[in-house]
């Protein structure tokens, strides 16, 4: 099985170069997966560091935009000495199909990773038809 | 920038040609890979060491930390989301498997007194110095 080489660095965000954003700091890419399931689109991104009142969720137009803010994480009266990961804030925006029923759209934060369930409206889900015979 | 035509031959071209030319092989050379897992960052003072990962999407059980004097081990794994019969993934960007990782510490440390804390995705482990480590001061007599 070849080893696949994978980045661990963060990926700055996009959006940082386009715009500067109003806060200080960087502004990185949350890993994400994203799987269809009969029913909904299922966006798990990994961002931990933040909780629930830091992360902001919107939709406008066809674009979905995730944000969270990551407080600096340090420790009274320990230097730092050794270091191979940043912290800051994630930023990261998708565009969404009209197939997404936008009124139902959930979200919930566990364990560092964000989970986003986005539901198709009916008509998109497949539907099989039977064949009747006469 | 904006004289550099004015001979009619712009004498950056080939600085630029060279500049590329090594950001393509520097792009091919491998970049730290999956052998090093999870990265981490090391705080310290003179009496204890954190050490700080970051593991989404494991919760504590899935983590397993040891410490002997001078090393930490880091391990566990995690399972991808299991799919069933219609789903399939559009983008798979997060990792998953199982790592392991020892770290060697800049001093000896008391390995019964390591704490371990795991909140929201943010592994902190307080490693403190053993005592019999701490540099003692010597005072210096005037004879």
């Amino acid at each position: 099985m070849a080893e696949k080489e994978m980045d661990l660095q963060k990926k700055k965000s996009a959006a940082v170069e386009k715009a500067e954003r109003t806060r200080e700091g960087k502004a990185f890419l949350p890993h994400t997966d994203i799987i269809e399931t009969r029913d909904d689109m299922v966006l798990l991104a990994d961002m931990p560091g933040t909780d629930q009142k830091s992360i902001d969720i919107s939709l406008k137009e066809d674009v979905l935009t995730i944000q969270a803010q990551v407080k600096e994480r340090t420790f009274e009266g320990v230097n730092l000495v050794y270091s191979e990961y940043e912290v800051g804030d994630f930023v990261r925006s998708f565009s969404i199909s009209d197939t997404i029923d936008r009124e139902k759209i959930e979200a919930s934060y566990k364990n560092g990773v964000l989970r986003l369930r986005l539901p198709k409206i009916e008509p998109a889900k497949p539907k099989t038809i039977s064949v009747k015979v006469g | 920038m904006l004289y550099r035509n004015f001979f009619g031959v712009d004498p950056w071209r080939e600085m630029d040609q060279i500049q590329r030319e090594m950001n393509r092989l520097f792009e091919t050379m491998p970049r730290t890979g999956t052998r090093t897992f999870p990265p981490i960052n090391i705080w310290t003072n003179a009496d204890e060491a954190v050490v700080t990962a970051e593991l989404p999407g494991l919760s504590s059980k899935d983590i397993n930390i040891s410490a002997t004097a001078d090393s930490l081990t880091i391990e566990g794994s995690k399972n991808p989301e299991e799919l069933k019969a219609e789903e399939t993934y559009h983008r798979q960007e997060r990792l998953y498997g199982s790592f392991k990782r020892t770290v060697a510490l800049p001093f000896m440390v008391d390995a019964d007194k390591v704490d371990a804390h795991f909140d929201n995705g943010n592994l902190t482990i307080r490693l403190p110095r053993a005592a019999a480590d701490k540099p003692k001061h010597i005072d210096i007599k005037v004879s």
